[in-house]
């Protein structure tokens, strides 16, 4: 029997394994431990500072004569800036970026293209224990779909999706205004875009898209080009949510007045796509259901610039339902699928005055997905496989990667976009040129 | 004395002492969870976590917990809000948890840099939290309900308990052994035992400090006996009852982060 392990040892068959006595406990001298009020700074914390270096390469899996071999080659740092006071914070995140595939190198901050993509820079106003205002440049999500999106309105950017840039590209910054209100029972965002943010979406510049009148898919060869109504206040739009909990269940309830997001409008006359008027009305419920959670969520998409369906150059109204369900499979692998489902407005109408050669939409476009996640080796590598399909469309989307934090600093991503169709008009099915794998190495600072 | 007597006279014996020693074993347990996890009626500590491997590499995780208690003196449900700072890559993370005794938690993630608010199902507790060597249910708490608990032969600083799960289906332990201080009632060490009655993995207190006169670990390491790895933990800034509003763990605060609390 080891001695000298504290008093009292010798009496217990499992005195051989009873810890030490830990020295704080034999002491009654009060420790503090908080920091008195004059080393806490009042009113403000410094400045803080972070970001991250990226290197990213990636190739298409096939040839795509209208585009550029490498769908990604690009060199970027993110520098972040944050100052809080008491009730203001304020925050500004640039990305410097230097990408030789871009088509075109002219900065616009607006859609993201040249060396500088200001990712956000806006202030937090908490006006009261019941408002908070945030202003500026800013990401908004919200919405319970997993890659789906109902109720969320935010602008996208498709092209960062498709060609394997990290996730959080696919949110596209808002140039917006959100002011939150907070009651017990619940509470209310609004958020009020002051000029339309639309999505950064595939335009041919860097993928190749089905053009609808050429009845093909083009590229650079095709740029789309789009009017964006881009008038300050009058050009606006507004999104709310109205959201409170029952019990452990997410409940909402969305309101969108605005524009099509992608350019869903066309414009014989000019030649220009155009992005027609729309208003979005939507609920969503969010919970637990067997161990796992599931959701549900519904919008109806009123195209305002085409009530009865009978404007061929514009899209028809449509519901959208969503159904999904997550759960743990095992330790550290988690599973979920999610049933999506499109039904046109006026369907008897938009075949009625659909252009003779032009293919035809379903009335009601299903997809499938599925995500799988593996979390190994003490949660540092990161195995993802995310998938659409479309039963009715005969397309789909495979995302695979695999994330590696080498050290805390440093992490590797390898992975690979794969689309596939039946057609080359469908919604997937136009972009299986496009179909590549990806690296990349991102230090943190 | 005949034998019915003597039965008796040892069966009544036995009734006295047995109700005595369930009491005791259910004052220690409820004590020591008490001191674990529900001391003051909210409570808010900076954490730094190294996590090392067998090959002696180390990873760090920092982050700020905040913790505030439903009823008090009731030791049932919780709300926790964890804050991360380090990594950089996890800076700015947020994770939202409310705990339910006899019900599943509600657990939220927020992923800022997508502005997402992700709902996350929880229904198993041993799982790594934060790829460290602490599963959830340590970080937040394991229900004394969920085990069967008999006090062993002490010592005259510990009691010694051991506990064996009612369903041993979601659990990883055959039976944990814990000593816990008897002046305190401070968990001071655990020890797990598999199927096959090996140690695979120990909880150990470092250090304990009195702060805002409630006993505290303020050092506390996990050690996985079989793969060779170990989290060490440290808390500092540590403050009880900071008059935590309910408002601050709800997705408010998710989504912006509560500053006031988090230096």
């Amino acid at each position: 029997m080891p001695k000298g392990l504290g008093p009292g040892t010798s009496e217990s068959g499992t005195g051989l394994s009873a810890p030490v006595l830990p020295p704080g406990l034999v002491t009654d001298k009060e420790k503090s431990l908080t920091r008195t009020d004059s080393e806490i700074t009042a009113d403000s914390s410094p400045v803080e500072f972070g970001g991250f270096f990226e290197a990213r390469l990636g190739f298409r899996l096939e040839d795509d004569p209208r585009q550029a071999d490498s769908t990604v080659r690009e060199a970027r740092i993110q520098l972040e800036l944050q100052k809080d006071w008491d009730v203001v914070s304020l925050r500004t995140v640039a990305d410097l970026l230097f990408d030789p595939v871009a088509d075109d190198d002219r900065l616009d901050l607006e859609n993201g293209d040249g060396a500088l993509d200001l990712r956000e820079a806006n202030f937090l106003y908490r006006v009261s224990s019941r408002v908070d205002v945030k202003a500026g440049r800013q990401i908004l999500t919200w919405g319970t779909g997993d890659l789906i999106f109902i109720n969320d309105l935010f602008p996208k950017d498709w092209n960062s999706f498709f060609i394997g840039r990290d996730l959080e590209y696919l949110k596209a910054p808002s140039d917006a205004v959100k002011v939150s209100l907070y009651t017990a029972s619940a509470n209310i965002d609004v958020a009020y875009t002051p000029r339309f943010d639309p999505d950064r979406f595939i335009d041919g510049r860097r993928i190749s898209y089905y053009h609808p009148t050429l009845g093909e898919v083009v590229g650079r060869n095709e740029p789309l080009t789009a009017n964006k109504p881009d008038d300050w206040f009058s050009d606006d739009e507004l999104a709310a949510r109205l959201y409170w909990n029952l019990g452990s269940y997410e409940t909402a309830l969305y309101g969108y007045d605005g524009y099509w997001k992608s350019p869903n409008g066309f414009d014989g006359s000019t030649g220009f796509f155009t992005f027609p008027r729309l208003t979005v009305l939507g609920a969503s419920v969010r919970g637990p259901v067997s161990g796992g959670i599931a959701n549900a969520e519904v919008g109806h998409y009123n195209s305002r610039d085409d009530k009865d369906g009978t404007d061929p150059q514009v899209r028809n109204g449509e519901w959208r339902l969503l159904l999904g369900y997550e759960r743990e499979l095992v330790s550290d692998l988690t599973g979920s699928v999610q049933y999506y489902l499109e039904q046109m407005d006026d369907y008897g109408e938009y075949r009625g005055t659909l252009p003779a050669a032009s293919p035809a939409r379903d009335r009601k476009r299903h997809i499938l997905t599925l995500r799988l996640t593996r979390l190994a080796m003490n949660q540092n590598l990161r195995l993802s496989l995310f998938n659409f399909y479309s039963p009715s469309d005969e397309d789909g989307y495979l995302r695979a990667s695999a994330h590696y934090k080498m050290t805390d600093a440093v992490r590797f991503e390898l992975g690979g976009n794969y689309f596939y169709g039946v057609n080359d008009h469908t919604f997937f099915g136009q972009f299986e040129d496009a179909s590549n794998i990806y690296a990349g190495v991102r230090t943190g600072f | 004395m005949n034998r019915l007597t003597w039965t008796i006279t040892v069966a009544l014996a036995i009734s006295a002492v047995v109700p005595a020693a369930a009491a005791e074993v259910d004052e220690v347990v409820s004590r020591a969870n008490h001191a674990a996890y529900y001391q003051g009626k909210d409570g808010r500590a900076k954490v730094d976590m190294t996590i090392t491997d067998k090959q002696g590499r180390e990873r760090t995780r920092q982050f700020i917990i905040l913790r505030k208690d439903a009823d008090e003196g009731q030791d049932t449900d919780q709300k926790f809000y964890v804050f991360f700072r380090r990594p950089a890559d996890v800076n700015r993370t947020a994770f939202l948890v409310w705990k339910r005794t006899g019900a599943d938690d509600d657990r939220w993630m927020y992923l800022p840099a997508l502005d997402l608010v992700k709902r996350i199902a929880s229904s198993d507790e041993r799982t790594s939290f934060v790829g460290s060597h602490f599963f959830y249910e340590d970080v937040s708490g394991r229900n004394p309900d969920e085990d069967r608990h008999v006090l062993e032969e002490g010592t005259s600083d510990f009691y010694v308990l051991k506990s064996t799960p009612k369903d041993q289906s979601p659990v990883e332990f055959a039976s944990y052994r814990t000593w816990i201080h008897r002046g305190t009632f401070i968990p001071i060490k655990t020890e797990y035992y598999d199927g096959d009655g090996n140690l695979y993995r120990t909880y150990e207190a470092l250090g304990v400090d009195t702060i805002d006169g409630f006993p505290t670990v303020t050092r506390a390491r996990m050690s996985d006996i079989r793969t060779g790895g170990h989290t060490t933990i440290e808390y500092t800034d540590v403050k009880y009852d900071a008059g935590l509003p309910d408002d601050l763990f709800t997705e408010r605060y998710l989504r912006n982060a509560p500053r006031k609390y988090l230096r």
